[in-house]
């Protein structure tokens, strides 16, 4: 394939009429190009597809400035999960100032907090049994200083895994965090701003 | 009778087609492709189970990382061109041509606009190793939202339509830090975000899997 064409003088085989070069055949091995040009594809066909992220869409409530803009929240169609630190989480049904409301404690496991708002999901839509749209369940998501970035996309996520189709990112306020203190019994630092 | 000879036929095929045909898709792949461009940090993103992809161009991405530096990035290189113009413009800083063009070549950076002229100096290894203290956003001095506007006015401009804002966290960021970059955001009437996450599988698609 490669090699040199030695001049045939040290061969047996003399031609009539002086020398002649021998004809080498023009056909090159293909093969390790051929690998190498597939080798090449591959990679590039596996850099261009996985490298796009994959995004969630997220739309935060916009700044009302008038109190009429805002909607009444019946307590019974609401719930509020509160994100502790070391993702820890805590939620209670209805309203926060209710003296019979009882804050529990859940994980971000399968079986978590995931059923107890599909749970509360089916409850009130089987309490709106004549509405149009009864998946009227709202549900509050309250960070605390301690929890981080993670807590809140896993939640949104949740929330998109369990279809609720009202659920904000609030501010924490000093009752949630009275009730979270009661729970846990240590205070933690107090939300900035 | 003599034996029947079997013509022996060589077992070389001729690969001059299967050659074209693989060149051709590499220089196609080649063309196409986009290289993942340097990032300034290591973020760990946390999972999600959306499958919706991340657009090619009209992304302003800010991207944060544990501890709360947040970098900003915008695609398109005549767009970041027509940013610097105007941020220069706003917080009067000039800045050399050798300089602008570097900053069309700059992906991700985070370091206030009066260090910015400092680091577009540097040599590219330089500019890794250097260590870049985030965009400021609080409340008196929110260069982010700056930028992030510029890019709205400079985006539409060049494409008439609005870009979007990927919001590329660490997992282990705090909620503080979080907070703070929404807020501001907020403030300025820019509500929709999309957080980049890792894919994860979805319970309601297959029941048998749990997620986390």
């Amino acid at each position: 394939m490669a090699e040199m064409n030695t001049s045939d003088s040290g061969g047996g085989k003399r031609h009539k009429g002086g020398k002649r070069s021998k004809k080498m055949s023009t056909r090159v091995d293909m093969t390790p190009m051929v690998d190498l040009a597939f080798l090449l594809v591959t990679f590039f066909m596996l850099t261009t597809t996985f490298n796009k992220p994959t995004i969630m869409d997220v739309k935060m409530p916009a700044k009302i400035n008038d109190i009429k803009d805002q909607t009444e929240l019946k307590a019974s169609e609401s719930m509020t999960v509160l994100l502790g630190g070391g993702d820890s989480i805590f939620y209670y049904m209805g309203l926060p100032t209710d003296p019979a409301t009882v804050v529990e404690q859940s994980s971000y496991a399968a079986d978590g907090i995931r059923k107890v708002i599909a749970d509360k999901k089916q409850d009130v839509i089987a309490a709106n049994p004549t509405e149009k749209n009864p998946d009227r369940l709202s549900v509050l998501i309250k960070a605390t200083p301690r929890s981080n970035y993670k807590n809140i996309v896993d939640m949104f996520d949740e929330m998109s895994i369990i279809q609720v189709r009202n659920y904000a990112l609030v501010d924490l306020d000093k009752t949630d965090q009275g009730l979270l203190d009661k729970k846990i019994g240590i205070s933690a630092p107090p939300a900035s701003n | 009778m003599p034996k029947v000879k079997i013509p022996r036929k060589s077992t070389a095929i001729d690969m001059t087609a299967m050659c074209d045909v693989s060149f051709l898709l590499l220089t196609f792949f080649m063309l196409t492709t986009q290289f993942r461009p340097d990032e300034p940090v290591i973020v760990d993103t946390p999972s999600s189970i959306s499958e919706t992809k991340l657009k090619d161009g009209g992304v302003v991405l800010l991207t944060m990382d544990k501890d709360g530096r947040v970098f900003y990035s915008m695609t398109g290189k005549n767009t970041r061109a027509a940013i610097l113009q105007s941020m220069a413009g706003k917080y009067k800083i000039g800045f050399t041509d050798k300089q602008a063009k570097n900053f069309e070549g700059l992906e991700s950076f985070g370091v206030p606009i009066d260090q910015l002229p400092a680091l577009l100096d540097m040599e590219t290894e330089q500019r890794k190793q250097f260590k870049q203290s985030g965009i400021p956003l609080d409340t008196i001095k929110n260069e982010l939202v700056d930028w992030v506007e510029t890019s709205f006015e400079a985006y539409s401009e060049e494409k008439g339509e609005v870009p979007i804002i990927a919001i590329k966290g660490d997992g282990k960021s705090n909620y503080p830090a979080v907070k703070k970059l929404f807020n501001s955001l907020q403030a300025k009437n820019f509500n929709t975000f999309n957080f980049i996450t890792d894919l994860e599988a979805n319970p309601n698609k297959k029941p048998s899997q749990s997620s986390h």
